[in-house]
């Protein structure tokens, strides 16, 4: 016999699970994870498969589980090419004050910088520059557009 | 602007009687009613010679010292420069003795007589303020100068006649100093720019081959401190727009940034980026001796001196977000002062001491407000979609700021323009400048 109080529960919780994957995949809009930007539109590849770049949620500088895969992508192919330098550039979106976001760039260019350091890639080999939101490379004034320029980039220096 | 200072004043009658003077300017409130005032074109003493300036015959200097001052009163929003086509009295007999009567009839409350002498390398001019309604002069002054530099007189007769009304030193002998900014939103060239207030006298200081951000007036001289990034390494500099000369500030191994003096102008304050951690340090510009003053793993940044140099306020997100902070300037007793809804940055001490002013993001908006240095008492005074970096005029009652537009769909339509707005949060302006512009800072008085 199946208890009618058991089943309302049982219920419940599958109503909820729908519900939390109906929010989950609305916050996946189109190109974003939250505010975080997830497409490859404006990426470059310093080599083929290694993306040039890794992007960040509003006003942080954590990376996230896709930026420390990219970054792990940039590592060994640093490792490889062992007499290559690199220039980390932090940028933030239009929407905060100028000179917090030359800090937050900072942050960010370092937050990559250290990641990069872990994988054994050697500190004297990576500079890190922020242009705090001087740089954008959307100059749209949407969401869509601070994502993308909620970004570090990982450049050649010599 | 090579040392053309006012050669000599001096001071030819004060007769103006405080106690007495019936025409008052309140400016601690919104002014609805502006005050009407009369400024006659400063009559020409015959034998005085034309001014030739940029290639171009200046007909007649008197109007156009007149129509500077009426310039200055108009955009302060304190005063109603009133129509000169119903000026009945000629300029040369109302600065003798106006008949007060007729200025009555056209409503002025104060008016404005003077004459102007001009020789090969000399330039007089007097003026007379005087109380329309009750009959009588309140200030009379003279001021030389070379002929070229006839606007500064302008500005310092609008200062003068400005104290006298209100109470307050004027801003009117000042200049702006801000960031041109021309080209893509993507790729934006910047340059240093500097004009008098009312946007006169512009000057590019530097060519635009590097990015150049924030920059800022010692409120003692014509130094300026700014970010450059010259040969890509992001630096604190210093100018000194006499000579032309500049120089790095402090020799750091990363980012220095949000540069400014501190009120005596002997040191300068920034903050310096390392290993993902900006602090805020001082350098003594004689001494060369450099001080850490923050020590938090956070983001610590634009900071701004307490006019008595006391203290130090900045913004910092050890909280986890952006707010305001007030310590003593050694570093030490450090306080959050924001509890509002929303993050606060950029906050700048006022030159009077009362208040901070501060840029505040709430709900993707952007405001620009003042509140005391305890925190109390926010009131904004302006919103928009985006707009920051407020600066003090000297005398502590107007803001100048930069407001940036939306881009279209296209990405288009990107501007960025200068605006200033009183303390009382009217007379919200734009100020025209050649190009987009950004960063401004506004200069103590040229002339004390």
């Amino acid at each position: 016999m199946i208890n009618t109080a058991n089943l309302k529960r049982i219920l419940i919780v599958v109503f909820a699970s729908i519900a939390l994957t109906a929010c989950a995949s609305s916050k996946k809009s189109g190109k974003m994870q939250g505010d975080v930007y997830t497409g490859t539109d404006t990426i470059e590849y310093l080599a083929t498969g290694v993306a040039d770049r890794v992007f960040f949620a509003s006003n942080k500088s954590i990376l996230t589980t896709a930026a420390r895969d990219t970054l792990r992508k940039q590592a060994a192919w640093m490792r490889k090419k062992s007499k290559l330098t690199f220039a980390i550039e932090g940028h933030a979106d239009e929407r905060g004050t100028r000179e917090y976001n030359l800090a937050l760039g900072e942050r960010r260019a370092n937050a990559a910088k250290d990641y990069l350091m872990t994988y054994g890639i050697a500190g004297n080999r990576l500079s890190v520059i922020s242009y705090g939101k001087e740089r954008p490379v959307n100059s749209g004034s949407t969401p869509l557009a601070w994502s993308q320029n909620r970004r570090s980039v990982t450049v050649k220096a010599n | 602007m090579k040392k053309k200072i006012l050669s000599y004043i001096f001071y030819l009658l004060v007769l103006g009687n405080s106690a007495n003077a019936l025409v008052e300017v309140d400016i601690t409130r919104g002014n609805l009613e502006p005050l009407p005032i009369a400024i006659s074109p400063l009559y020409i003493e015959p034998g005085s010679i034309e001014i030739t300036q940029d290639g171009k015959i200046i007909k007649n200097i008197g109007e156009e010292i007149s129509k500077v001052i009426e310039t200055n009163f108009k955009r302060s929003g304190l005063f109603n420069p009133l129509n000169k086509d119903s000026f009945v009295q000629n300029p040369d007999i109302a600065h003798i003795k106006p008949r007060f009567e007729d200025w009555r009839l056209i409503k002025a409350q104060a008016l404005v007589t003077g004459k102007v002498t001009v020789t090969k390398d000399k330039l007089r001019a007097e003026f007379r303020l005087w109380d329309v309604v009750a009959a009588k002069e309140m200030v009379a002054l003279a001021f030389s100068t070379t002929p070229n530099n006839w606007r500064r007189v302008a500005h310092i007769i609008s200062d003068k006649i400005y104290k006298r009304l209100t109470g307050e030193d004027g801003y009117f002998d000042t200049r702006i100093i801000y960031v041109s900014e021309t080209g893509e939103k993507t790729q934006r060239f910047k340059k240093l720019a500097i004009m008098d207030q009312d946007g006169a006298n512009l000057k590019y200081l530097t060519l635009g081959n590097e990015l150049v951000l924030t920059p800022r007036f010692s409120p003692r001289n014509q130094l300026v401190t700014y970010l450059s990034y010259f040969r890509n390494l992001p630096r604190v500099y210093l100018l000194d727009i006499e000579t032309g000369v500049q120089e790095v500030v402090g020799d750091f191994p990363g980012m220095t940034f949000a540069p400014r003096f501190s009120p005596d102008g002997e040191k300068i304050i920034m903050s310096f980026a390392q290993n993902g951690n900006s602090e805020i340090y001082t350098m003594n510009l004689k001494t060369r001796v450099v001080e850490k003053i923050t020590d938090h793993t956070s983001i610590d940044t634009s900071p701004s001196y307490s006019p008595d140099g006391k203290y130090i306020c900045f913004n910092s997100d050890r909280s986890g977000l952006q707010q305001i902070y007030v310590m003593r300037s050694d570093g030490s007793n450090t306080k959050r002062i924001t509890f509002g809804k929303g993050l606060y940055g950029t906050p700048v001490w006022s030159p009077r001491g009362d208040l901070i002013a501060f840029t505040k993001v709430h709900k993707g908006r952007f405001y620009i407000g003042v509140m005391r240095p305890d925190g109390s008492g926010e009131r904004l005074l302006t919103e928009n979609f985006y707009q920051e970096a407020p600066s003090w005029s000297p005398n502590g009652r107007v803001l100048i700021f930069y407001r940036e537009t939306k881009t279209n769909n296209k990405g288009k339509g990107f501007s960025t323009k200068l605006w200033s707005i009183d303390l009382t949060g009217y007379n919200e302006r734009l100020i025209e400048t050649e190009t987009d512009g950004s960063d401004p800072s506004w200069s103590g008085l040229l002339s004390k």
